[in-house]
C-alpha cells in the first residue's frame, strides 16, 4: 500500500496540471543500473510506475547449459558483481547437493568468512549509495573507502577484485594466504607504516575493529539525520503480506517486519555452514527507530541492512577465530568432466541482495539439461510497480534505492 | 508436511486425474499436476489450512530435449517442456516442488506454444517469472494479464532456452555470431 499523497488539485486549485509520461532511464544515476521506469505522472504524483529489464540480458542460463559446473562460475561472479563472493557460494553448494558432495569442516569455516566479508563489502555499496539516491554524497565515498579494505583483502586472496570465481565446487580455489603486505587503506586507517607485514587473518582482524567505529559514524551522517529521516520514513510502505506474495526475499523482506534468514531457516546444506556461531537476524520494529518510522519502510530496509554489517562483523570474528584449529583440507578436488547424475535439485542461499536459488536438471553429462538462475532482486524489483502508486516523484529514487537492486543479477 | 503426504493430500482433494504422479527418488521431491487443472490446484495449495503455500520462490521452465539426434537417443524421455514452481510455506516452514508436463508443441504443430494457467492471481510474483518463462522457454499463460516479453525485445524471435533455438544472423541490421 503506498502512501496517499493528497489530490494535487485540491491543493493548488489554480495550478492545472495534465498527466504526463516520464521516462526516467535507461541511465539515470539514481537506477542503479541500467533500469528504466516509465512514470505516469499528475503534477509531482507518481500515478503509475512500470519497470523495463533486459537492457543487460546477456543468456547467462543458456550459457550455463553448454558449460561444465567449474566453466560456469564466472558468469555467477558477472550476475551479482557486487557480491561476487556469495554468488559463488550459491552456485557451487547447488552442484554440490545435485552431486551429494561432503566437505571437510576446514572448507565450509572458510566460506563463512568469506561470504560474510562479501555480504559486509556489498551491503557497504548499498548503503552508501543509497545516501547518494537522496542527494547526501560523502557516505558514498566512506562506504567505498571501507570496500577498498575488503577488496584488498579479496585482492590477496585470489588476485581479483571484482569477479572472483574463489568460491568454487568442493570448497575454494586456495587457501586462505600467510603473511601479506598491509593493504594501503589500512594502513592509512590505522595508521601502521605501508611496509608493515602480517598475516592475512590479523589484517583482516585489524580492519573489523576499526570498521565498528566507522559504522557508528554512519549511524550520525545517515540513520540519525533528520533530513535522511524526513526522505525515508513512512515512504514505500511495504506490508508483509504483499511482500511475501510479490516473493520478495533478504532485507527488503525483513525490512517488512518476516522473520525469515537461509541461513537459519534453509536447506541443511547450508544452514550447516552457521551451525555454533552467535549471530543475530535484525528485524524491525525497532526500539530506537525514530517515531516517524513505519515497519515496512525505506528507513526499515535501510537499517536492517546497516545492523547486518555488525552481525558479519561478529560472524567473521568467530570463523577467524575457528579457522586456524578445523580440520581437513580446504577443497575438495572436483574434476571438469565429472558426470552429473540424472536428477535434478533447486537451492536457494541468503545472498546480501535476497535469496538467490539456482535449479539444476543433470542428465548424465558433465553440462547440465537446466541451469537456472533465479535472482532475487528481479523479485525485489517486481513490486517497484505497486509501490509507487501515489507516491512524489522525487521519492521515486528513494523506494527504487531501499530496495538496493544490481541490474546484473536481474537480467543475467 | 512431505511430500507424500503433499501428494496425498492433492489427490483426496482433486483426484488422480489432477495429479498424476508422485517422484519421492528425486533430491527434491514433487508432485506432477495436469497442465488444465494447474490453476485450482495452486489456488488450494495457498489456502489449503495444512498447506499454506504462501510463498512462489521459483518459476521456471525446462526442455527435455536435445538438437543433436545422437544426443536425443540418449535422453530416457519423450521430448516434452516443464514448468517447474518450488513453493513454500512461511507460516508452516515446509517446501514443495510442483511440476507440469506440456508436450514440446502445442498438438504437436510446430511453432504452436503450448499452454498453461496462469497462476499470477495467485501469487504476484508469477506474473514477471511467467513473462520470463514465455519470453525463454515459449510456454503460453493462459489467463496472465500482460503476457508480453520481458527480457528481450518486443519483436525478437523465438525462445532462447529452447535446445532447438538458432541465434539469429541478424537483428534490425546488426550482424550476429
Amino acid at each position: 500500500m503506498a502512501i496517499q499523497t493528497e489530490d494535487p488539485r485540491v491543493i493548488e486549485f489554480d495550478v492545472r496540471t495534465d498527466e504526463m509520461l516520464v521516462n526516467m532511464g535507461p541511465q539515470h544515476p539514481s537506477t542503479h543500473g541500467v533500469l528504466r521506469l516509465l512514470l505516469r505522472t499528475d503534477g509531482e504524483v507518481v500515478h503509475e510506475c512500470t519497470p523495463h529489464i533486459g537492457y543487460l540480458h546477456r543468456c547467462a542460463e543458456k550459457i550455463g547449459e553448454n558449460l561444465a559446473g567449474p566453466q560456469w562460475i564466472p558468469y555467477t561472479d558477472r550476475m551479482d558483481y557486487l557480491a561476487g563472493m556469495n554468488m559463488n557460494l550459491g552456485m557451487s553448494l547447488a552442484y554440490e547437493k545435485l552431486l551429494g558432495m561432503e566437505l571437510p569442516e576446514k572448507a565450509v569455516t572458510l566460506r563463512v568468512i568469506i561470504a560474510e566479508l562479501g555480504r559486509i563489502a556489498s551491503h557497504l555499496v548499498g548503503m552508501g549509495a543509497y545516501g547518494l539516491d537522496l542527494g547526501s554524497f560523502s557516505p558514498f565515498l566512506y562506504a567505498f573507502r571501507e570496500r577498498e579494505i575488503i577488496l584488498d583483502l579479496f585482492e590477496e586472496v585470489c588476485g581479483a577484485r571484482l569477479t572472483y570465481s574463489y568460491l568454487t565446487i568442493g570448497g575454494a580455489t586456495h587457501d586462505l594466504p600467510g603473511m601479506i603486505e598491509i593493504p594501503p587503506g589500512l594502513a592509512a586507517l590505522t595508521g601502521k607504516s605501508p611496509n608493515t607485514r602480517m598475516t592475512w587473518t590479523d589484517a583482516t582482524l585489524l580492519f573489523l575493529e576499526h570498521l565498528e567505529d566507522r559504522i557508528r559514524e554512519y549511524h550520525t551522517l545517515l540513520t540519525n539525520n533528520s533530513i535522511f529521516i524526513k526522505r525515508t520514513a513512512g515512504i514505500g510502505i511495504m506490508p508483509a503480506e504483499m511482500a511475501i506474495s510479490y516473493g520478495c526475499s533478504g532485507p527488503v523482506l525483513r525490512g517488512s517486519g518476516v522473520d525469515l534468514d537461509l541461513r537459519r531457516d534453509g536447506e541443511p546444506i547450508y544452514t550447516r555452514m552457521y551451525d555454533g556461531y552467535n549471530y543475530r537476524i535484525p528485524v524491525p520494529p525497532f526500539d530506537e527507530a525514530p517515531p516517524e518510522v513505519v515497519v515496512g519502510d525505506n528507513w526499515c530496509r535501510f537499517y536492517v541492512r546497516m545492523l547486518e554489517v555488525v552481525e558479519s562483523i561478529g560472524l567473521v570474528r568467530q570463523s577467524l577465530a575457528k579457522y586456524p584449529s578445523t580440520e581437513g583440507t580446504y577443497r575438495v578436488p572436483f574434476k571438469m568432466n565429472t558426470k552429473l547424475p540424472k536428477d535434478e535439485c533447486y537451492l536457494e542461499t541468503e545472498c546480501p541482495r535476497g535469496q538467490m536459488g539456482f535449479y539444476l536438471v543433470g542428465n548424465g553429462q558433465a553440462e547440465p539439461l537446466r541451469a537456472r538462475a533465479k535472482s532475487s532482486c528481479f523479485c525485489n524489483l517486481s513490486i517497484t510497480g505497486p509501490l509507487c502508486k501515489g507516491v512524489l516523484l522525487a521519492d521515486v529514487p528513494a523506494v527504487v534505492g531501499s530496495l538496493d537492486i544490481v541490474m546484473g543479477e536481474i537480467d543475467r | 508436511m512431505t511430500v507424500s503426504e503433499i501428494h496425498a493430500r492433492l489427490v483426496d482433494k482433486f483426484g488422480s486425474d489432477a495429479i498424476p504422479a508422485l517422484n519421492t527418488e528425486a533430491i527434491d521431491h514433487w508432485v506432477e499436476v495436469a497442465a488444465d487443472r494447474m490453476a485450482e490446484v495452486a489456488e488450494f495449495l495457498k489456502q489449503d489450512e495444512a498447506l499454506q503455500f504462501d510463498n512462489l520462490t521459483d518459476l521456471c521452465g525446462v526442455d527435455y530435449f536435445a538438437a543433436d539426434p545422437k544426443q536425443l537417443k540418449k535422453l530416457d524421455h519423450e521430448p516434452h517442456v516443464e514448468v517447474v514452481y518450488q513453493l513454500y510455506s512461511f507460516p508452516l516452514k515446509h517446501r514443495c516442488t510442483v511440476k507440469v508436463k506440456l508436450p514440446r508443441w502445442k498438438n504437436d504443430e510446430e511453432g504452436v506454444l503450448p499452454e498453461v494457467p496462469s497462476v499470477a492471481h495467485i501469487w504476484a510474483i508469477a506474473d514477471w517469472h511467467e513473462r520470463e518463462t514465455f519470453d525463454l522457454m515459449g510456454i503460453r499463460f493462459l489467463n496472465h494479464p500482460n503476457l508480453s516479453r520481458i527480457l528481450c525485445p518486443d519483436d525478437w524471435v523465438g525462445h532462447a532456452l529452447r535446445k532447438d533455438y538458432e541465434f539469429p544472423l541478424e537483428y534490425h541490421g546488426i550482424r550476429g555470431m
